[in-house]
């Protein structure tokens, strides 16, 4: 397959996973503000989901004070913002018209669909756009185009193109939502276990779409090391890193296979899931969450290197 | 005379490219004024690409040189056996017909004093071999030859205006001349045997003009004279960009810088 | 006096036999059901993503181009002798762009100008003394032709270098065959569906003498933003073959070689949709980011073959054009079967001042200009408009031909008000390889606008699906 095409593809599912993260986000940014005032956390939630998203400096030079209906905005519609729901829509899209011809019709129909129902969303008065009904909207299109992929893409290296771009990016979004979390939502230590913590931690679940799995298996009181262990280290979670490595290394070991070659990125892959496979949650405590975050975001950014090195620049003989 | 050469062209780049693409018009063909006794092209670290005779009769070749690389070397060497045939370019095998270099190209768009330049040196002429020789002789009245004063984009216009250059300037003025006076021209590079025997930091370009009935015949404004047993006769083309004896393009966000040392000497018989 | 139009399907109140279906069918459909109709074929479009953005005109650039659902039909042998013409004029155009890089017999002959060739700017000096694989530069030639009458077809223009389009002759097939089934079982029409595969069977044959093994082709473009982008993907998709950017090729050693995610492939056939003077910075323009560097070099020494060949805009232009029926004389040695407009060359004095003083009856173009820019058409255009493009032609007359105002043909179309008589010209593609073929069918282009001799999609042009009846 042409490297160029690989990369468009591995794009397509990064940018769509990324807006999906956008709209998990602005979730969370929701559901707390309907918290009550704690005095010092009231005014950060919304500056705190700036900073996690990476987009704090951008908003600040556009609109100044973090307001929540700014913020909406900002995260949804603003082309100005490369990480908004339309920017990663619109770059999705984008990839997948050029490379067209690797795409099924029902994989295009789920792009392009998005796409021009977000043109739609545009032109519509702000006011009758709940952020509800556009956070679910996004979700409901990046279920369409994962259903579309998987029941309709051949079982080819574009497939495994497609899903590395969502994976390395679940990975990495994970990272970032619980580092959030953990170091920017809490306004400070003397929070650690309180109502406030857990409140927190249930509404980053509920973000996840994992509330009611995480009970399932755990039950019982929400703490911070089930939670570490339920998105870090759990293969049954389908949002952990653990299962987002596994899954980069079945289609690593795929591309491997179907090239008759192994590369860098299948040993490097390989050894981030050993560590996790063998690490257990006191161990990202001893080492410290934040910490232990910062070094696997770095991991996962060094694998996604190594992929464009061996498979997306070209360059490799 | 016998002329021996050796022109070493080393390219640096500052920061390594990920490859090199050349295109070589750097072996003379063989005409009546001259016959190749030795040559070789190396590319350090080069591989050879596909080559072949343009429809002007020149040989070209291409290398590339698989990267990362931060510095490439051209080495050409021979020995080339040379008449004085007073400029004319005869028993030269090529079939571009003469009216395919009467078009303008950037470096030799004719502007007013381009025309009148022209249209000044051909009248009166007693024949078209009369008028290519006046035309030789008011560029070589009209431009001075001072070097640094021009540079490698410098038009023939600029270099007329500025009434200074090198010989690259003094070709596309004669060439832009001619051409408004409807005589095919082109430019040709190749190279010279310095009166003083001094390496030189350049290879040398004249023009040639069609004159009916003879054909092709070059001539050197810069040094005021039809090419001689001193010259050797690499390439042609429409300018100096054209006829370059090296096309490069490096892919890479490096910046290259250049050295060129040519030497050429008469052997002995 | 106002001129008379031939119409296609009504001829003295009686409708022509290959459009008697459609008569039926177009009575058998009710207003709103026709705009159900509309409103389905443009969703299909833009579903598959068919659109077409026109240069320097801003604006949408997912546009589409207006699909009149009304086919144009041709009978089985008025498709035979249009064919036959076409592929004529093909071989004719061929064989004069290997003389004019060879040894120039036709210029010898006194035949046709030496300046018009060698002073032309599509003349590629760089390609002189090459004789591409089965003697072939134009792989793909359009050609433009106009109707005035049952028997009478003009050519308006060859497109020898990269013709667009064709993607349209496909789809517009497709959408007709989905949303009125019934019409395609009760009239015989010959599929044009073939042609992808004719494409990529014409583009193999012509693989490098170098090429030891089954050939890859692939089909260069100039990237996503190239407003033909969709038809070089179409293309690409139904050849079964890659679609490749300047950037994912590069030049090693003797060949030229894809960048894949198995490492570097070599290609051997190169179907590009970029200009001569793009294709590569070491040969024409050094700026062009689009070309592959050293391309050519591999090209002339029989690396790799490129369709078309570089060079093969000489024969295209439009005051090459008026010689295209004496090429088919001296190289064929055959009578032309379809006629060419009668042409003025404005760079001849004579010839000039005719065209002046005419000019609110001519159409004048200039000599390279394409899309319907640049143009005059004299009997539609204000006394101003006249003598401003007449100050044009007087500033530089070799830039510029004149023809007479065609009366071009006319088929039903559907408007606003029901169903009218606009006019069309078509372009069918002819593909020369091994063989010469040419699928039944084209891209019909008509004027939407009522009256408006212009056709291009760029002016307000519309397309229609291009029908010929089985024997």
């Amino acid at each position: 397959m042409l490297s160029r095409t690989a990369d468009n593809l591995y794009w397509i599912t990064r940018y769509m996973e990324r807006a999906e993260t956008m709209a998990r986000l602005l979730d969370v940014g929701a559901r707390m503000s309907l918290l009550p005032s704690t005095g010092e956390g009231y005014h950060s939630e919304w500056e705190s989901l700036l900073q996690a998203s990476g987009t704090a400096e951008g908003f600040a030079r556009k609109y100044g004070d973090p307001v929540q209906r700014n913020i909406e905005s900002y995260f949804f519609f603003d082309r100005d913002n490369p990480s908004s729901i339309a920017s990663c829509i619109g770059r999705a899209r984008e990839n997948a018209r050029i490379v067209r011809g690797a795409l099924t019709t029902q994989v295009w129909d789920a792009l392009n669909g998005a796409f021009q129902e977000m043109r739609a969303l545009e032109r519509r008065p702000r006011s009758e756009l709940d952020l509800s009904v556009l956070t679910d909207w996004t979700m409901r299109h990046s279920a369409q185009l994962r259903g579309a992929i998987d029941g309709t893409q051949l079982r080819k290296d574009g497939w495994d193109f497609l899903n590395l771009g969502y994976f390395l990016e679940r990975a990495d979004n994970t990272a970032r939502l619980l580092d959030v979390k953990y170091y920017v939502l809490l306004p400070g230590v003397e929070f650690v276990g309180s109502g406030l913590d857990n409140y927190q931690w249930t509404t980053l679940l509920r973000a996840m779409s994992a509330h009611r799995a995480f009970h399932w298996a755990y039950g019982g009181e929400v703490t911070a090391r089930k939670i570490a262990d339920f998105l870090i280290l759990n293969a049954a979670s389908p949002r952990s890193l653990r299962t987002s490595i596994e899954a980069t290394t079945v289609h690593l070991d795929r591309l491997a296979r179907g090239y008759g070659r192994t590369t860098a990125a299948q040993s490097k892959a390989r050894a981030v899931l050993a560590e996790l496979a063998e690490t257990r949650v006191s161990d990202i405590f001893d080492e410290g969450l934040h910490e232990f975050l910062t070094r696997f975001i770095r991991e996962v950014a060094t694998l996604g290197a190594l992929v464009h090195d061996v498979y997306l620049s070209g360059d490799q003989r | 005379m016998i002329l021996s050469v050796l022109h070493v062209t080393t390219y640096r780049y500052d920061t390594p490219v990920r490859g090199v693409v050349q295109s070589h018009r750097l072996t003379p063909s063989g005409f009546e004024g001259q016959k190749v006794l030795r040559w070789s092209v190396e590319v350090e670290g080069g591989l050879p690409g596909g080559g072949y005779r343009d429809g002007a009769g020149d040989w070209v070749q291409s290398h590339s040189v698989r990267g990362p690389v931060s510095d490439i070397t051209v080495r050409v060497a021979g020995d080339v056996e040379t008449r004085d045939m007073a400029g004319v370019l005869r028993g030269h095998r090529e079939h571009v017909p003469p009216e395919a270099y009467l078009r303008e190209t950037v470096a030799t768009a004719a502007d007013v004093a381009l025309r009148e330049l022209g249209q000044a040196a051909v009248t009166g002429a007693r024949d078209p071999l009369d008028a290519a020789h006046r035309l030789a002789a008011a560029v070589s009245e009209a431009v001075a030859y001072v070097p640094g004063a021009t540079h490698a984009h410098t038009t023939a216009a600029e270099a007329l205006a500025r009434a200074e250059g090198v010989c690259q300037d003094h070709a596309h003025v004669l060439i832009a001349a001619a051409r408004s006076q409807a005589i095919p021209a082109r430019y040709v590079s190749g190279y010279l045997l310095a009166a003083d025997g001094i390496p030189h930091e350049a290879a040398h370009a004249w023009a040639e003009l069609w004159v009916p009935g003879l054909g092709w015949v070059g001539f050197d404004p810069a040094n005021r004279c039809c090419p001689d047993e001193r010259f050797i006769r690499l390439g042609s083309g429409d300018d100096a960009r054209d006829a370059a004896p090296i096309k490069g393009i490096a892919r890479g966000p490096g910046s290259e810088s250049l050295d060129v040392t040519v030497a050429i000497q008469s052997v002995q018989q | 006096m106002a001129p008379t139009y031939f119409n296609e399907m009504y001829q003295n109140g009686q409708v022509r036999p290959p459009y008697r279906h459609l008569e039926d069918w177009t009575a058998a459909m009710p207003a709103e059901l026709r705009s159900l109709k509309q409103a389905e074929a443009e969703a299909l479009f833009r579903r598959i993503g068919i659109t077409f953005a026109v240069y320097g005109e801003g604006g949408d650039p997912d546009r589409l181009i207006p699909f009149d659902m009304f086919p144009r039909v041709f009978t089985a042998s008025e498709w035979a002798r249009l064919d036959r013409g076409i592929k004529q004029r093909a071989r004719a155009l061929n064989a004069f762009l290997v003389d004019v890089y060879g040894r120039g017999e036709i210029v010898r002959a006194g035949r046709i100008p030496a300046r018009l060739v060698y002073q032309n700017e599509a003349y590629e000096r760089a390609v002189a003394g090459i004789v591409p694989p089965r003697g072939v530069y134009s792989h793909i030639v359009g050609i433009d032709l106009v109707r005035t009458g049952p028997d009478d077809f003009f050519v308006l223009e060859d497109n020898c270098r990269t013709p667009s389009g064709v993607s349209y002759m496909l789809e517009n097939r497709e959408i007709m065959m989905r949303m009125f089934p019934a019409l395609f079982r009760e009239s015989r029409i010959q599929p044009v569906d073939r042609y992808p595969e004719i494409l990529r069977r014409t583009l193999a044959s012509v693989a490098p003498a170098k090429c030891d093994s089954d050939p890859t082709v692939v089909i260069l473009t100039p990237g996503h933003f190239n407003s033909a982008y969709y038809e070089h993907s179409f293309l690409a998709d139904l050849m079964g073959v890659d679609l490749v950017e300047g950037q994912d090729l590069f030049v090693e050693g003797e060949f030229v070689w894809m960048r894949t995610t198995e490492g570097p492939k070599k290609v051997d056939v190169i179907y590009r949709r970029i200009d001569d003077a793009f294709i590569d910075p070491l040969c024409f323009r050094p700026d062009s980011m689009l070309g592959v560097p050293g391309l050519m070099d591999v090209y002339r020494s029989g690396g790799v073959s490129i369709c078309s060949a570089p060079g093969a805009g000489v024969a295209d232009d439009k005051a090459v054009y008026t010689f295209v029926p004496e090429m088919i004389r001296f190289y064929l040695g055959e009578t032309p079967i379809l006629q060419n407009v009668p042409t003025w060359q404005c760079g001849k004095s004579d010839e000039l001042t005719y065209v002046l003083e005419n000019l609110a009856e001519l159409v004048v173009k200039e000599v390279h200009g394409s899309g319907g820019y640049g143009m005059l058409v004299g009997p539609k255009s204000t006394k101003e408009q006249i003598a401003a493009f007449a100050e044009r032609v007087k500033a530089d007359p070799g830039n510029y031909i004149a023809q007479p105002t065609l009366a071009l043909s006319t088929v039903p179309t559907f408007v606003d008000e029901g169903i009218a008589p606009r006019h069309v010209d078509l372009r069918p593609y002819c593909l020369v390889g091994e063989r010469v073929e040419l699928v039944p069918g084209g891209l019909t282009r008509v004027a939407l606008k009522d009256g408006s001799l212009v056709v291009n999609s760029s002016q307000g042009g519309g397309v229609k699906d291009t029908w010929v009846l089985a024997e």
